[in-house]
């Protein structure tokens, strides 16, 4: 029977208003008691003064490249980089080999997690059949199986029809259709947001219209059938005005965005520095305005980090050869805290929102929120230490990261799954 | 300037600097005893990617002349083809310690991302449709023959510039120096942002337009394999983008025509003009001797003065 006593913090917890400093016992992996005089005799204690005290967080949208991929990162390494950020429950993407199209994939993952993961893990299914974007996959029994969602992140569904049944099945099975919105005729070739920069480099543009014509294309879709559609790593300026658009006229719309696409912009990026290539690209100051404005606004539900390992050998290549993606789960609540509590955009309340509750909403999840009887996940960070991220020291099994060296101004402290510290600075 | 990646960020006495070494080195073409031995000992690698002959030939003949050795490597002889990485093939070439390493690659960076990890320096002989930086001094260098400064010359580069490092190379250069530099190309191969990169920068999809009072004419070759699509019908290019004698009349009197070769008469260029007192394009060719010498000395010596 293991307790644990968490004293003195600040705790703030969206779902139930409260922030005040308060001690959280747990026992037995739930939340037994909040109040302001605990004691819990035999129980493991930490002092969290000075410190904040949230719900656990929620990563929406991670790789964790098992199976198939294990050089790169495993549902270990994974999770544990994901502790070390803070998170407390990450979703995984159907991209593995095989991909997570059927409840045998979904399974797998699930005990593999069960075993290995120092966090919660929640698969999300692929849309169609080896995420090919021409036959449905097994939705409804991998929704028996645990999936929370679909999606065909990075091979995105192409054929509108396709997309259509998709969320005609998943409405029926009470989950939500993520799409990585990218239009692939229009992005074809492309390395980098198109824009100066890319002219510059001589390298192949991304336009934000790639991004915006499957935006438009997917709330059109989910009028049409009634569906929960989430964009995935909201980037481009005309796409959060749509959403917004959509939230008005009362659709079930929601979006997503990553640490990286609100602090850097294509002019960022290091000449021909692969740690800086992913879909959708970092894109141009413009966007990047429109994105914060939408987090301030309430337009972007959730803050993922679309955390997304390659090992070294794939990322030291010719920039048009390497693959997209960075890491991003240890370095999103740093980035956030500087780019939008520290510069006054919002308060630390409403980003424990975009971690915990939004994300929890849009999944339709339990968790996010910090009440007696239920899972005891928590998230203790500070807002003032400083820390330099060390990219060789991190736990997740790839180094491809651009903040790499960045100073950070707070971070997470400890990191509870279960009523059990997993990780601590 | 430990190789030559790029025009771009070379100041402009660097580059006056090469071309008037080059401008020493034009006569000695001409001599029946073409070497120097300048750089006699030392040793240039030729590591060619893409296929080339003019630059390739005219690098490693640049080399010889300098008294240097050159080896020249092609990538469908070399372990490139057996699957090896980038970084793996160029540490292993670096291990066999060549003084300068010359490099053409289809990918744009290619060379800059190597001489993150490399310490040999490194001449960009071509990188994807980033910079050509030898092409665009060997132009300076033949308008200057030409021309007694670039400063207020209006140079037009028609065809298309999106995917051309050629463009790329000659407008920073023709920028840094004050040139008016005109491009043209059908719109969907001339991007609004090339504007942006350099002061002095004028972008017309209407090629009377482009070159009405021109000072110099490049054409650019029609690079079929860098797209990926059709951006522009391929069967009415000539008609509209094709430089003919009818056009020469819309410019100076004394306007140059250049073209970085290789040329595809009828398709970018009519024979009449390619041939005509108006061309210089074997000038160009000769010039590329010239200028890669005086690159060559500098990148070497510089070297050799480091270590």
């Amino acid at each position: 029977m293991s307790k644990l006593l968490i004293k003195n913090g600040r705790v703030l917890d969206p779902a139930s208003g409260l922030d005040a400093v308060l001690q959280i016992a747990m026992e037995d992996g739930k939340f037994t008691a909040i109040g302001e005089m605990l004691d819990l005799p035999g129980a493991e204690v930490f002092d969290a003064s000075g410190m904040i005290v949230a719900p656990g967080f929620i990563d929406m949208h991670v790789h964790l490249r098992e199976p198939g991929f294990e050089y790169a990162e495993t549902i270990e390494s994974g999770a544990k980089a994901a502790a070390a950020g803070g998170f407390t429950t990450i979703c995984c993407m159907p991209n593995t080999l095989p991909v997570n199209d059927n409840p045998t994939v979904t399974s797998y993952i699930i005990e593999r997690a069960n075993r290995h993961a120092v966090v919660n893990v929640l698969p999300i299914g692929a849309i169609t059949k080896g995420s090919a974007g021409e036959e449905l996959a097994a939705i409804g029994s991998m929704v028996q199986a645990g999936i929370v969602a679909i999606s065909d992140d990075g091979r995105p569904v192409m054929n509108a029809r396709v997309m259509r049944r998709a969320m005609e099945t998943a409405k029926s099975f009470g989950i939500p259709v993520i799409d990585h919105c990218e239009d692939l005729h229009l992005s074809s070739g492309g390395d980098m947001h198109e824009g100066v920069q890319s002219v510059r480099f001589g390298l192949r543009g991304i336009p934000s219209a790639s991004e915006d014509v499957m935006v438009a294309r997917d709330i059109l879709l989910a009028e049409l059938t009634g569906a929960r559609f989430h964009v995935a790593h909201i980037s481009a300026r005309h796409s959060v005005e749509m959403v917004a658009f959509a939230k008005s006229r009362g659709l079930s719309v929601t979006c997503e965005t990553t640490p990286h696409h609100f602090a850097l912009t294509d002019v960022d990026v290091l000449e021909y520095d692969s740690n800086y290539k992913m879909k959708p690209p970092l894109r141009s100051a413009h966007d990047i305005d429109a994105v914060l404005r939408g987090l301030t606004n309430g337009t972007i539900d959730a803050i993922a980090t679309d955390h997304a390992p390659h090992a070294g050998s794939e990322k030291m290549q010719e920039f048009e050869k390497c693959p997209f993606g960075i890491i991003g789960l240890e370095t999103a609540l740093g980035l956030t805290l500087e780019k939008l509590v520290h510069s006054g955009r919002i308060t630390v309340g409403s980003m424990v929102e975009l971690f915990t509750t939004g994300p929890a909403s849009v999944l339709q999840l339990q968790a996010g929120r910090i009440a007696v009887g239920r899972p005891a996940d928590l998230t203790i960070f500070d807002t003032d230490r400083e820390w330099t991220y060390d990219v060789n020291r991190s736990c997740s099994k790839s180094r491809n990261s651009p903040f790499d060296g960045h100073v950070f101004r707070g971070g997470p402290v400890a990191t509870v799954v279960g009523g059990k510290i997993v990780w601590q600075v | 300037m430990a190789g030559l990646l790029g025009i771009e960020r070379l100041e402009r006495p660097e580059i006056e600097e090469i071309l008037d070494r080059a401008k020493d080195f034009q006569p000695v073409q001409n001599e029946s005893f073409k070497r120097l031995d300048l750089l006699r000992g030392r040793m240039v690698v030729n590591l060619f990617f893409e296929a080339s002959t003019r630059t390739r030939t005219s690098f490693e003949i640049a080399a010889k002349r300098l008294g240097a050795d050159a080896i020249s490597i092609t990538a469908s002889g070399s372990s490139v083809s057996k699957g090896e990485s980038l970084v793996d093939t160029l540490n292993t070439l670096a291990a066999m310690r060549p003084d300068a390493i010359i490099m053409r690659h289809s990918a744009s960076g290619a060379p800059h991302f190597l001489a993150r990890y490399l310490p040999t320096p490194i001449v960009n002989a071509g990188d994807g449709t980033h910079e050509h930086p030898t092409q665009a001094l060997l132009d300076a260098r033949t308008i200057l023959d030409r021309r007694p400064t670039l400063e207020g010359l209006r140079v037009t580069i028609i065809g298309d510039i999106a995917h051309s490092r050629v463009a790329r190379s000659n407008l920073y250069l023709l920028s840094k120096f004050g040139a008016r530099v005109v491009l043209c190309g059908p719109a969907s191969l001339l991007p609004s942002e090339l504007s942006q990169l350099a002061p002095g920068i004028e972008l017309t999809t209407d090629m009377r337009q482009a070159i009405r009072g021109s000072d110099v004419i490049m054409m650019l070759r029609v690079q079929l394999e860098r797209q990926h699509e059709s951006a522009f019908p391929a069967s009415e290019y000539f008609r509209f983008y094709g430089l003919r004698l009818e056009h020469i009349g819309l410019a100076k009197p004394d306007v140059i025509v250049m073209h970085p070769g290789p040329i595809n008469r009828g398709r970018e260029i009519s024979s009449e003009v390619a041939d005509s007192q108006r061309s210089v394009i074997l000038n160009q060719v000769e010039n590329g001797i010239a200028v890669r010498m005086a690159v060559l000395e500098r990148v070497l010596t510089r070297t050799c003065r480091n270590s």
